[in-house]
């Protein structure tokens, strides 16, 4: 999602303005750019999901940081919205936050009004509309889904880009600052129809070893394993710079 | 009037900003894994400029020394001077010294070379396999980096496995690994696919394989 950046720095005005070229006001400059520099990436931050055979998985990392300065590695991004609901809001972390509330306020809404639980495909056509309604100011955040349908109990998982573009695979996705390791990861080790044990194993080696290297994510992991009877949630213990 | 503008010194007109940009970004990307009585070097035969593929059959490995290849990504145009100057000193060594050029020598001519260039580099990423004195090292590098890295480290580093001790690196391994990686790799970069080929290095000498990718 590189080129949805937003614009950071504002080159100053020539002193003597009125004569030699004329100023722009450019979006990023080259360096910017080469080092990837988003206020996706400000906070840093990753999250995957993964599908399995009547089950699915979502993890996230642990840390919080400003740019490279790490500030807790407590802060999860990885939220429960419903029995076997989850949402992962990797991005900037105050509008991981905003969308959070704001995602939970309309859940509430929706459960109240129909008197029924939210399908994931059901949130995800809500997520499509509150990050939409920002198209042109967006929340920096690139959720990702994962839930089981409460009907069918048919496996779930879609990731959104920052104004609610959905993706709805039917492997795995990923999402934040080492999503091009998480790709590498998931693609070499994603099988199809695992079993829970299996997807755990799967879905905490992709991750932790995508995000070390990184520097911008790690200190820690969290891995839900989403079944039709029972979620597991594991911390994972790894290394910590 | 526009004759008068027309003769106006240089000095007097308005500052102009021109541009040079001498680097291009051609993509491929490599990977070296060595055992005990082996190297393996392989790169992808993909040549890019943006969105575009120049070549679906550029090989980006060179042979340096009847014991040493050097795999080299990143500005083609750098690739093809930096062989050049490496092969004309490879060779002028041999002549000096009558014999080939150590792997290691040719590592730290390599790194003269390159930091001679200090500040107006080869924009080249190298990775040099051979086999005397050599580590048990596994690298990769060039444009699908990000996507291979982690798994090299979990797979023949062992990294983030409880209990597990590195694999012995075979030859069937380490082939099977580098098969993996550029197909992962070819999968989700668009620098990286068309297909790869192999070099092992051996006391016996060197073979090749090659190996299709996807080409889209």
């Amino acid at each position: 999602m590189q080129s949805r950046m937003v614009e950071l720095e504002t080159r100053n005005q020539d002193p003597q303005g009125d004569h030699g070229p004329q100023e722009r006001n450019y979006i990023l400059s080259l360096h910017d750019v080469l080092m990837k520099k988003s206020i996706l990436n400000y906070n840093g931050g990753c999250v995957v999901a993964m599908k399995g055979k009547n089950c699915v998985a979502i993890a996230c990392d642990l840390r919080f940081g400003v740019q490279a300065q790490t500030i807790s590695t407590d802060f999860k991004r990885v939220f429960e919205l419903g029995p076997h609901l989850y949402i992962g809001l990797p991005g900037l972390a105050t509008d991981t936050q905003t969308v959070l509330q704001r995602l939970q306020f309309r859940i509430k809404m929706y459960e109240m009004r129909e008197g029924r639980r939210l399908k994931p495909h059901t949130l995800m056509a809500m997520m499509q509309n509150l990050l939409y309604e920002r198209r042109f100011g967006p929340y920096f955040v690139e959720p990702v889904i994962a839930g089981l349908d409460p009907n069918t109990k048919e496996p779930y998982i879609c990731a959104l880009d920052l104004i609610g573009c959905a993706c709805e695979p039917a492997d795995f996705v990923v999402s934040g600052t080492c999503s091009e390791s998480l790709y590498g990861m998931c693609e070499t080790t994603w099988q199809e129809d695992m079993e829970p044990e299996d997807l755990f194993e799967c879905i905490s080696q992709s991750l932790v070893n995508a995000f070390d290297r990184d520097a911008l994510s790690g200190w820690g992991a969290v891995v839900h394993i989403i079944e039709q009877d029972k979620v597991t949630t594991r911390t994972l213990k790894c290394r910590q710079d | 009037m526009a004759v008068e503008m027309a003769m106006e010194p240089d000095y007097m007109r308005d500052p102009r900003k021109h541009h040079f940009s001498p680097y291009m970004e051609n993509g491929g990307t490599s990977i070296a894994i060595a055992g005990d009585d082996f190297v393996m070097i392989a790169s992808d035969t993909r040549l890019t400029r943006g969105f575009n593929i120049l070549s679906r059959n550029q090989e980006k490995v060179l042979r340096l020394t009847p014991h040493t290849m050097m795999a080299s990504s990143g500005c083609w145009a750098d690739v093809l001077t930096l062989s050049k100057v490496l092969q004309d000193r490879i060779t002028m060594y041999s002549h000096e010294h009558n014999e080939s050029m150590p792997t290691t020598a040719v590592a730290q001519m390599l790194s003269t070379m390159l930091y001679w260039r200090r500040f107006f580099p080869y924009y080249v990423a190298n990775i040099l396999a051979g086999l005397d004195e050599q580590g048990k090292g596994v690298v990769a590098t060039g444009a699908s980096v990000a996507q291979i890295q982690p798994l090299l480290d979990n797979q023949v580093a062992a990294l983030n496995m409880k209990g597990a001790t590195p694999p012995k690196m075979t030859k069937d391994l380490a082939r099977q690994l580098i098969h993996d990686a550029f197909i992962s790799a070819a999968e989700r970069d668009i620098n990286t696919g068309d297909g790869i080929i192999i070099h092992t290095i051996t006391k016996e000498g060197k073979t090749e394989e090659m190996v299709k990718l996807r080409r889209d």
